[in-house]
């Protein structure tokens, strides 16, 4: 026998629970067991005895529910450490109850090749705290000319292809991109951002940037570049996901093109279903993020998309940046927020304060993201690996930056009353976050 | 160094406390508060007017102009006016010093804040950079342009140009002309102006004129003939051709041809209309000399001499304010 014998994680059951599962629509009393690092079994009502010879939660009747999957999270690591690593992230994923993130390849040097893919993989996997997975680049370096190599990252790993915040002007370029990835069934991700209506905009154009003299781009570039992938996505058969959808406008373009048969995600981030461009009036940069806070017309349809499952995937669009990026005049601060630690609490206004069904909310952080990236994650069944969040919904916080995990405090939700609290991240039947 | 002559009495008596901390934004300001800086301003005029021009209402203060951006007018009478006041003056053109080299905005505030100014007049190039800069310092800060955003001194100088040159502002229509988009000079005026009950029309073409200026409560025109219909006054604005990126106007000759100011243009206005311009001019582009040079129908040179008292009345009140006197 050698000296280091793994040893298989002990045998948890979490009984006394409000299970909350997406996948199959369950919202209701049970308890799970779980036993080398995946769900053994899923027991739904009131459970008459527990199990024996197993560590036991009780829940209390707090809700249980698969761990969140975050399909965007940028980390300075590689390039810019003092930002972000993969382990201050990951423990900031923890603490937030996400249990799978995916990290974008804006990293200086950028995750363009398979080695750099397997290079995170390695890394998260390392830390043995949350899930790490990788998205690699569209084009060489986002350069957004020379095609990146799709299919060797594909196979490395990499969770899907994106240029991250650069978008692909090159229209040539992207209808070769989503059609070589095609080839492999590779999800493709663009921002839907017009690049010259957009150029040099900080904020979203209207009333309050004229008036505060900001340079605005018009909610309608969206919908314009929204169209443009659509038509390539149309004509070259890609996966394709629209990342960051933000107005109403092209979330109608959205639906026109599901009614007729397209089959495209989309995702948005959890800023822009809380706030609205009122929110930058005392030009804090907290609220300066790409894309720019929109109208609050926009933000409602936001919150109705979420609500009638034309949002497939809410991300925290998780953008650390250190003080010095943001203690700026707003037009020269770093856009970007902070938002592993917070998702949960403010997707939870969703439910509280427009009283989205519980499971509508959970859905675009859990069954969501796994089905649109092939991930055996996002469900409470047997056989399923034991990623789960245990949560307090109504519990109220109150969001201090200065306590958040992540190396970067840049959070517009700062000083904001929350409802709804982390208590218990399981990641693969291991306890990683404990706030009981 | 010439000897400080007395405050006069009238000075004495129009010296009230400016009511903010600072003087950022048209909106600092309420119709009393703008009615006394202008009396007070007038009061400086005719001061300024005399051969011995400095009284030593700021003996003893610090005032620094801090430009992060070229401005050599305003900064000049910014200069003048805190001179003239007896204060120390201190000028950085910052636009060519450690800032580049690195320095954030915030860390030139607070070592600036250190040597413990009274005021901290500012410019820069970033709408917004002003305000931050305010929340870091210990002293009155003076906004003197910030980006796009505003320009309070200056529209104060021209309210109060206006108000000589027609005795009260109230009921006058007065037309902004040109640039809008780009102008903090349009935005602190519009704001200025409404508040002491100008009528405010924007004039320009659609590429410079934001969409939503119609909900700023000014009518907005695109026509030259229709805009001016009337005016008392027309107020035209640089082109600022530095931040057009070239495609928001075709040519400047067009520009000229339909928004340029000459004699026939002027002639649709009202019979007795005065021109304005916060300079510097683009001759021949937004404005002829024609008419810049008419002292008949020009207030240009009146806006400069206004500017030095305007800022003095700024500068005067906000010393008092900090001073906690009474008037």
């Amino acid at each position: 026998m050698t000296a280091a014998q793994p040893i298989a994680p002990k045998a948890l059951a979490i009984v006394n629970a409000r299970l909350l599962d997406p996948a199959s629509d369950y919202d209701g009393p049970g308890a799970v067991l779980i036993a080398n690092g995946r769900i053994v079994e899923v027991i739904h009502g009131q459970a008459t005895q527990r199990p024996e010879g197993v560590q036991i939660i009780d829940a209390e009747g707090r809700c249980l529910a698969p761990g969140l999957i975050d399909i965007r999270v940028k980390t300075g690591e590689p390039g810019n450490e003092p930002k972000e690593t993969l382990k201050s992230a990951s423990l900031s994923a923890a603490a937030g109850g996400v249990t799978t993130i995916v990290v974008q390849p804006d990293t200086d040097p950028a995750i363009d090749d398979p080695a750099m893919i397997d290079h995170i993989q390695r890394r998260g996997a390392a830390l043995d705290l949350v899930h790490v997975r990788a998205a690699g680049a569209a084009t060489q370096a986002r350069d957004g000319e020379r095609m990146a190599e799709i299919g060797l990252m594909h196979e490395a790993g990499a969770l899907y292809f994106t240029d991250g915040d650069r978008v692909i002007r090159n229209t040539r370029t992207l209808q070769r991109v989503m059609s070589y990835a095609a080839s492999f069934n590779a999800l493709i991700a663009c921002r839907p951002t017009e690049p010259w209506l957009s150029e040099g905009a900080v904020a979203t154009s209207g009333e309050l940037a004229t008036r505060l003299g900001l340079s605005g781009a018009p909610a309608i570039a969206e919908r314009i570049q929204l169209e443009r992938d659509l038509a390539l996505v149309e004509q070259t058969g890609a996966r394709f996901l629209i990342d960051q959808i933000s107005t109403e406008g092209a979330l109608e373009t959205l639906a026109r093109a599901r009614a007729r048969g397209l089959e495209v995600a989309a995702s948005a981030s959890i800023n822009h279903l809380c706030f609205n461009e009122i929110d930058i009036g005392d030009y804090r940069t907290f609220y300066r993020l790409d894309p720019p806070l929109r109208a609050e017309s926009d933000r409602q349809a936001l919150v109705e998309a979420v609500r009638d499952g034309l949002i497939d995937v809410i991300t925290s669009a998780h953008c650390p940046e250190p003080a010095e990026n943001k203690r700026r005049p707003f037009a020269e601060a770093q856009p970007g927020a902070v938002g592993l630690e917070t998702l949960l609490p403010a997707a939870l206004t969703l439910h509280h304060e427009y009283g989205v069904d519980l499971l509508d909310v959970l859905r675009p952080m859990t069954q969501g993201p796994a089905a649109l990236l092939g991930l055996e994650a996002g469900e409470l069944s047997q056989g399923a690996p034991a990623d789960l969040v245990l949560f307090d919904a109504g519990a109220p916080v109150v969001i201090d930056a200065a306590t958040l995990r992540s190396k970067s405090k840049n959070s517009p939700f700062d000083g904001r009353r929350l409802q709804g609290k982390v208590l218990l991240t399981v990641v693969s039947g291991r306890i990683v976050h404990d706030a009981r | 160094m010439t000897q400080a002559a007395p405050v006069t009495e009238l000075i004495q008596e129009r010296l009230t406390p400016f009511p903010r901390d600072h003087f950022l934004a048209a909106g600092d300001l309420n119709p009393p508060a703008a009615l006394a800086l202008l009396d007070l301003a007038d009061a400086f005029v005719d001061f300024n007017r005399q051969s011995a021009k400095g009284v030593d209402l700021m003996r003893g203060q610090t005032v620094v102009n801090l430009f992060f951006e070229n401005s050599t007018r305003t900064s000049s009478s910014f200069e003048i006016a805190a001179k003239r006041l007896g204060a120390d003056v201190v000028t950085m053109p910052v636009a060519s010093s450690s800032v580049k080299k690195g320095e954030t905005l915030i860390d030139t505030a607070v070592t600036l804040n250190a040597m413990k100014p009274e005021i901290l007049v500012v410019r820069h190039a970033s709408s917004g950079a002003v305000d931050l800069l305010s929340q870091k310092v210990g002293c009155a800060v003076v906004n003197a342009g910030d980006g796009r955003h505003e320009h309070p001194t200056q529209a104060l100088l021209d309210l109060l140009s206006i108000r000589r040159a027609f005795g009260d502002v109230g009921g006058l229509t007065v037309a902004i002309c040109g640039d809008i988009a780009h102008s903090r000079v349009a935005r602190s005026n519009v704001a200025l102006l409404q508040m002491m009950g100008a009528r405010v029309r924007l004039i320009g073409p659609p590429t410079l004129v934001p969409g939503d200026a119609d909900r700023w409560g000014c009518e907005v025109f695109h026509d030259m003939k229709e805009g001016l219909a009337g005016c008392d006054v027309v107020m035209m604005l640089r082109l600022q051709l530095e931040r057009m990126a070239g495609a928001l106007i075709p040519s400047t000759r067009e520009y000229f041809r339909f928004w340029g100011l000459d004699r026939e243009k002027l002639a649709w206005a009202a019979p007795n209309a005065k021109v304005m311009h916060p300079g510097p001019m683009n001759r021949g582009v937004e404005i002829d000399s024609d008419v810049a040079d008419d002292l008949s129908v020009s207030l240009i040179q009146d806006q400069v001499e206004m500017g030095v008292a305007a800022r003095m009345a700024v500068l005067a009140a906000l010393a008092h304010r900090r001073a906690g006197g009474a008037a």
